[in-house]
C-alpha cells in the first residue's frame, strides 16, 4: 500500500470547496425537512380522511424508496414536465423532501407525548384552535423532539454524497473529480470519508449538549 | 416498454435482491457478533466494538462502498467480485447500525434474568445463549425491520460503481427509452413493493419469536418511528 501526501495536499483545495457545497445542501436539506416535516405531522392530525390517508400513502412511499431513486426521478423528470432547477436545488429538495417523511414520525411521537392535561387546560382557557398549537403544543412538543431531530441531521450528512449523481460537486463529487484526474484513488476517498467521520463525531457531541439543554 | 427492456429490469431486481439477502444475512453475522462483544467483560473487547460501530457508523455508506470498489484494490490488491464488494461494504456497514440494536435489546432484558442465571450457575455464554438472547431476540424484530427497508434502500447505491441492480437497469432503459418519468415511477414501485413484503415477513417473524417465549404480539397501528438514530436513512 503507497500513501501519498502530496496528493493529500494537492486535493485538499477541492476539498474545502466540497465540503462547502455537502454543508450547504445539509443546512437547507434540513430547514426543509424540518419545515414539510411539521406539515405533514399537521395534517396527519386533521379530522378528514379524505387528507390523511393520501398523505400516509405518499410519505409512507417516499420513505420506502431509495433516496438514489427519488433523486434521479426529479433530476431527470422534472425537466421534461417544464421545471428546472439547478443541480444542487434539485438534491436539496430530494433530501428535504425524503427526510421529512423521516421527521414527520418525530413530530408526531412528540405531539403526542405533550400530555392530555394540556389540551383540556386549553379547551379550559377557551384558546382558539390556533393559540392552543402555536402557544400550547408545539413549544412544548417541539423542545421534546430536538435530539431525534438532530439525529436525522446526522444520517442526512452521511446521505449527501447521493448529490453526486446529479453532477452536484460535493465532497464525493470532487475526490472522483480528482481521482480521475490524477489516478489517485486511494488518498481522496480516504480523506472524505475520515471528513465524514469527524464532522458525524463532532455532529453528535453537539447534540449531546444541545439535548442536555432542551430536555430536563 | 419492450419486453427485452423488462427483461433487463427483472435481471436487475434479481440483482437486487441476491445483494440484499447476501448483505442482510453478513449484516446480521456482524450485528450479533459486535452486539454481543459490546457486553463483554473485557474492556478491550469493548473498546474495539465501540470503536467498529463508531466508525462504520460514522462515515457514509456511499463513501464506504467507493473506498471497498476502487481503494481496496489499489492499495491493498484486493480485487472483488461485484456482488461480494457489494455485500462487504453494505453488510459491514449496516451491521454497525445493527449492533446498536443488539446491545440495545440485550441490555433492556431485566437483569433478575441475568442474575437469575449467575444463581443457577450458568456460564456467561449459557445465559446468553439460553436466557438472554430469546428473550432479547423478538424486541430486536422491529428496528431490524426498519433496518432491513434501510438496507434495501442502501442496495441503490452500487448502481453508481456500475453494478447491474434495479436502480443501474432503470438508467439503463432511460438511456435506451430517451424517457425518464415512466421508468423511474417503475423503479420506485418495485422498491416499495420489496419493502412492503420485507415487512410483513419481518411482522411474521416477529409473531411467530414472542409466542416462542410466552408474549403475544403487541397490535402496532401505523408504521412506529424506528429508535433513535437506528431507523431513518442510516446510508
Amino acid at each position: 500500500m503507497t500513501w501519498d501526501w502530496n496528493a493529500v495536499s494537492d486535493f485538499m483545495p477541492q476539498f474545502w470547496d466540497g465540503l462547502l457545497i455537502t454543508l450547504q445542501a445539509l443546512v437547507l436539506g434540513s430547514l426543509i425537512s424540518f419545515a414539510l416535516g411539521l406539515v405533514w405531522a399537521l395534517l396527519m392530525r386533521t379530522p378528514s380522511r379524505f387528507v390523511r390517508w393520501p398523505v400516509g400513502i405518499v410519505t409512507e412511499f417516499v420513505r420506502n424508496t431509495p433516496l438514489l431513486v427519488q433523486l434521479f426521478f426529479l433530476f431527470y423528470v422534472l425537466p421534461e414536465w417544464g421545471v428546472t432547477f439547478s443541480a444542487l436545488t434539485t438534491g436539496v429538495i430530494g433530501i428535504g423532501l425524503h427526510y421529512s417523511t423521516y421527521t414527520m414520525q418525530v413530530y408526531r411521537a412528540g405531539i403526542e407525548a405533550v400530555p392530555v392535561g394540556q389540551w383540556e387546560a386549553a379547551t379550559a382557557l377557551n384558546l382558539s384552535r390556533r393559540r392552543t398549537w402555536t402557544a400550547v403544543i408545539l413549544p412544548q412538543a417541539i423542545r421534546r423532539v430536538v435530539p431525534a431531530l438532530g439525529n436525522y441531521v446526522i444520517s442526512m450528512l452521511k446521505d449527501t454524497p447521493m448529490l453526486m449523481v446529479i453532477t452536484v460537486l460535493d465532497m464525493l463529487g470532487q475526490a472522483r473529480l480528482f481521482s480521475q484526474q490524477h489516478f489517485q484513488f486511494t488518498e481522496p476517498l480516504t480523506v472524505i470519508g475520515v471528513a465524514f467521520i469527524v464532522i458525524s463525531y463532532l455532529a453528535s457531541l453537539l447534540l449531546r449538549t444541545l439535548e442536555r439543554r432542551l430536555v430536563r | 416498454m419492450t419486453s427485452g427492456l423488462w427483461e433487463l429490469v427483472l435481471k436487475g431486481v434479481w440483482t437486487t435482491i441476491q445483494l440484499l439477502v447476501l448483505s442482510a444475512l453478513l449484516g446480521v453475522v456482524v450485528s450479533f457478533v459486535v452486539g454481543i462483544a459490546r457486553t463483554h467483560r473485557l474492556r478491550i473487547v469493548r473498546f474495539l466494538a465501540g470503536f467498529y460501530t463508531e466508525v462504520f457508523r460514522g462515515t457514509s455508506a456511499l463513501v464506504m462502498i467507493f473506498w471497498v470498489f476502487f481503494v481496496l484494490p489499489l492499495a491493498f490488491g484486493w480485487q472483488l467480485v461485484q456482488l461480494w464488494a457489494g455485500t462487504l461494504a453494505l453488510g459491514l456497514t449496516y451491521g454497525a447500525y445493527g449492533a446498536e440494536i443488539v446491545r440495545g435489546a440485550l441490555s433492556a432484558v431485566d437483569p433478575a434474568q441475568k442474575e437469575g442465571g449467575i444463581a443457577l450457575s450458568f456460564t456467561p455464554w449459557q445465559r446468553m445463549r439460553l436466557i438472554l438472547l430469546p428473550q432479547a431476540v423478538p424486541e430486536m424484530i422491529p428496528p431490524f425491520s426498519n433496518l432491513l427497508v434501510e438496507l434495501l434502500k442502501g442496495t441503490a447505491l452500487v448502481s453508481i460503481t456500475g453494478m447491474g441492480d434495479l436502480t443501474f437497469s432503470g438508467n439503463l432503459v432511460r438511456l435506451a427509452l430517451q424517457e425518464s418519468a415512466e421508468i423511474y415511477a417503475y423503479v420506485l414501485l418495485i422498491y416499495f413493493v420489496i419493502a412492503f413484503l420485507l415487512t410483513r415477513l419481518m411482522r411474521g417473524l416477529e409473531a411467530r419469536l414472542k409466542a416462542n417465549v410466552g408474549k403475544a404480539p403487541e397490535r402496532r397501528t401505523v408504521t412506529e418511528p424506528g429508535p433513535v438514530g437506528v431507523g431513518g436513512g442510516v446510508a
